[in-house]
């Protein structure tokens, strides 16, 4: 017999995904799912919250009543009465006056950073994000073989110096960048916001340097201490493409989501969604369009912002009484994550065993940056777990960096060089079922 | 085979997969492949994670037979295997004082040595005796003792989490320190170079018998976790590319181990093959991977026999071994 690889596709896949491997870290979280664990790795909204029966009446309603339609194949665009509620929803983040023609409904904002990718991106072509930034993202400009250059950010998001000197280094080295992936609101990983006074700052600098902006707020509408700051996409219409989702104000399990984008380039848009997934589903739009039609959705926000500020205010309490000494965090205004720079010489992704051993799950730092840094951070999500969960969990997590310190001690500094071999961020982040 | 339980009976088979260890999801894929085997092969398998669901499920409604395919420590430190017997429920695979021995790789390999068997030089250390007595100067004398290059593992653990080759002296500590993110023990090796080896053994009722060696050669030459797991990224050839002679001495090094250790129905034996044809034994594993990517599976390919069958057989002795 000779010998055998196990995949004898191995010299057929494309360029694309080589390099796509299985993790330890992904290991890890497969433990993380037990109840034992105090997943602080996850992303899930806390969908307890909503009122099941009657979503379930409405869901029942929408099959018995409508499935003649809601059952059947839709248009690729998505369909008209979910458009027209998309610029309602997006009107109260301050967008006004989108047109529903300039609407296209995604499966999850995941599709419309996908799409986005499709749109504008070659082989080689970078891209500018936030570093940290959302995993998801860099693994559809991975998959689209772009190459992601991370901007980095203060407590007011990011930093416009930092913006120009990227844009100037890209020119520099003779290669074009696209876009700007940015989360301004509650940012993925981070928690940060980027200010009044920076957005338009960002958006000067990326006009002068004809940087597309690609938008993605997932996050906007759950702000704990008054109104987030207005969308970029509020503030230019030209060169933004503003990417949203239900997801985080109601449910992620009917993946709806959403790009508004200039009109020239929307067709092309719905030609690539018709190609990609044909049109997004029809019952899961109906689901959403009934929701913003016959329920108080808009109370059900306030419940969510209610019930996350709760969250992070034990989360940050917890930090600020259990970690050790040299540790940082941000305080999010809003969203569902806090980014934690460890103490000097900790590795989150080394570390990672002795807390799933201690029952407590993180994302390391690496799991959001495409270039193998962040071994420093972690982030930690607050959505999910309840307040005592929380403190639990923290308390966990204090006990492992105390150990993982007094194992650096022994070893000395230069006991850190723990690198990613192969692979890219999303090797080092759990899959989107972790809760 | 099964039909000598009797007409009519009907075998029901609990495949427990999962549980709390890092090896969670290299077991529930074990696990699914066991489940489709045992069912391929005609018996009725249902698949259960080690939780507080269990124990009331024994109770409720007990199996015929328990095939244990949790790695890691619930599946191998012979603890479930213990709770097993007080449940009174068969299960296939060795017993928990046997498995308990195997699990921890200083106490294998004392009992390797003492049967002479040939298995690297090594020492065990725990985390606590490198503070006590400065890292330094202990790092020092483990390179003096038994030079380098080295292997760094967990003392138990499995799927080379933690594990790291280390050739040069700077790379100790971090190895060191990545290797006690898993396991307050650590193994530190004599690393030989050599062609890596992994022989399956089974007891289908004359005795265990090993399969054809898996000969496993990682695409970046470290098969850690990734390169186990991740189709393509490892070459295995079985049988191994060996010579007759040397096939048979590393096939009875391999049972010399498992009669040694006092495992019983399966086992793989993890061997390093040197350049002279001469095997050690580099560890072994009384509750082997299942999975697509894993070596005792890729043996029952090349000896043209069936897995479904090879388990039916083992539950059908579990089953035996339970009636007075």
């Amino acid at each position: 017999m000779t010998g055998t690889t196990q995949d004898d596709y191995t010299d057929r896949y494309a360029r694309r995904v080589r390099g796509m491997s299985t993790s330890e870290i992904r290991a890890l979280f497969a433990v993380a799912s037990r109840p034992e664990v105090v997943s602080l790795a996850g992303g899930s909204p806390y969908i307890s919250a909503l009122p099941l029966d009657a979503v379930g009446e409405m869901l029942g309603r929408l099959a018995a009543e409508q499935g003649a339609s809601s059952l059947q194949y839709g248009i690729g665009q998505g369909t008209i009465d979910l458009r027209e509620r998309i610029c309602e929803v997006m009107a109260l983040s301050g967008i006004h006056g989108a047109s529903p023609d300039d609407v296209v409904v995604t499966v999850g904002g995941q599709q419309a950073i996908d799409l986005l990718a499709r749109l504008f991106l070659d082989p080689g072509d970078v891209v500018l994000a936030e570093g940290p930034s959302y995993v998801g993202a860099l693994g559809v400009f991975q998959a689209a073989q772009a190459q992601v250059k991370h901007v980095a950010m203060d407590d007011e998001g990011l930093i416009p110096a930092a913006l120009e000197e990227a844009i100037a280094a890209v020119e520099r080295s003779g290669r074009r960048a696209k876009f700007l992936y940015t989360i301004p609101t509650f940012q993925n990983p981070a928690g940060v916001t980027l200010s009044e006074e920076r957005r338009e700052q960002v958006l000067d600098i990326c006009e002068r340097a004809g940087l597309l902006v690609v938008e993605d707020d997932p996050y906007g509408m759950l702000s704990f201490e008054g109104d987030a700051p207005l969308p970029l996409r509020a503030r230019r219409r030209e060169g933004v493409f503003y990417v949203s989702t239900f997801s985080k104000t109601f449910a992620p399990g009917l993946r709806v989501g959403w790009i508004l984008a200039p009109h020239a380039v929307r067709e092309k848009l719905v030609m690539m969604s018709e190609a990609n997934v044909l049109c997004p589903s029809a019952f899961a739009q109906g689901a959403v369009t009934q929701y913003l039609s016959t329920m108080p959705w808009r109370e059900q926000i306030k419940t969510y912002r209610e019930v996350y500020r709760d969250r992070r205010d034990a989360l940050l309490t917890a930090l600020r009484d259990l970690m050790p000494a040299g540790t940082t965090w941000t305080r999010p205004g809003g969203g569902l994550f806090v980014w934690v720079t460890l103490p000097e010489g900790l590795d989150s992704k080394a570390m990672m065993p002795r807390a799933i051993a201690a029952r407590v799950a993180y994302v390391p730092g690496t799991g959001f940056y495409a270039d193998g840094t962040g071994t420093g951070n972690m982030r930690l999500n607050f959505s999910y777990a309840s307040p005592e969960r929380i403190r639990e969990g923290i308390r966990r997590l204090a006990g492992v960096m105390e150990q993982e310190l007094a194992m650096r001690a022994v070893f000395g500094a230069s006991a850190s060089a723990h690198h990613r071999r192969r692979g890219a961020a999303a090797a080092d982040a759990p899959g989107p079922d972790l809760a | 085979m099964i039909s000598s339980m009797g007409a009519g009976d009907e075998v029901r088979v609990m495949v427990l997969a999962g549980g709390l260890s890092y090896e969670r999801d290299v077991s529930l894929r074990s696990g699914r492949r066991v489940l489709d085997a045992l069912r391929a092969a005609g018996l009725t398998a249902e698949m259960r994670d080690a939780d507080v669901s269990l124990l009331p499920a024994l109770q409720d409604d007990p199996p015929d037979a328990v095939v244990i395919a949790l790695h890691g420590a619930t599946g191998e430190d012979g603890s479930l295997r213990g709770v097993l017997d007080l449940c009174g429920v068969p299960y296939v695979g060795c017993d928990a004082r046997a498995s308990r021995l195997a699990w921890d790789k200083p106490s294998a390999k004392s009992m390797l040595r003492e049967a002479g068997i040939p298995t690297p030089d090594w020492v065990a250390l725990p985390h606590d005796r490198f503070s006590e007595l400065g890292a330094v100067a202990v790092l020092d004398r483990i390179v003096n003792r038994l030079g380098l290059p080295l292997m760094v593992k967990p003392a138990q653990g499995g799927s080379g989490l933690g594990a790291a080759v280390v050739r040069e002296e700077a790379d100790l500590p971090p190895a060191m320190v990545g290797c006690f993110a898993y396991d307050s023990t650590a193994l530190v090796e004599r690393f030989l170079p050599g062609m890596d080896v992994a022989v399956s053994i089974v007891d289908l009722g004359s005795g265990p018998q090993a399969l054809p060696s898996v000969e496993i050669v990682a695409r970046d030459g470290v098969y850690d976790y990734a390169a186990r797991y991740t189709a393509g990224l490892t070459t295995w050839h079985a049988p191994a590319r060996l010579t007759a002679e040397v096939a048979a001495q590393v096939s009875e090094t391999a049972l010399a181990a498992h009669k040694a250790l006092g495992l019983r129905d399966l086992s793989r034996v993890d061997l390093i093959v040197g350049e002279d044809g001469s095997p050690q034994v580099l560890g072994i594993n009384v509750s082997p991977g299942m999975t697509e990517t894993s070596l005792l599976p890729l043996a029952v390919q090349a000896a043209g026999m069936d897995l479904g069958r090879i388990m039916a057989t083992l539950v059908e002795r579990a089953v035996a071994r339970s009636r007075p």
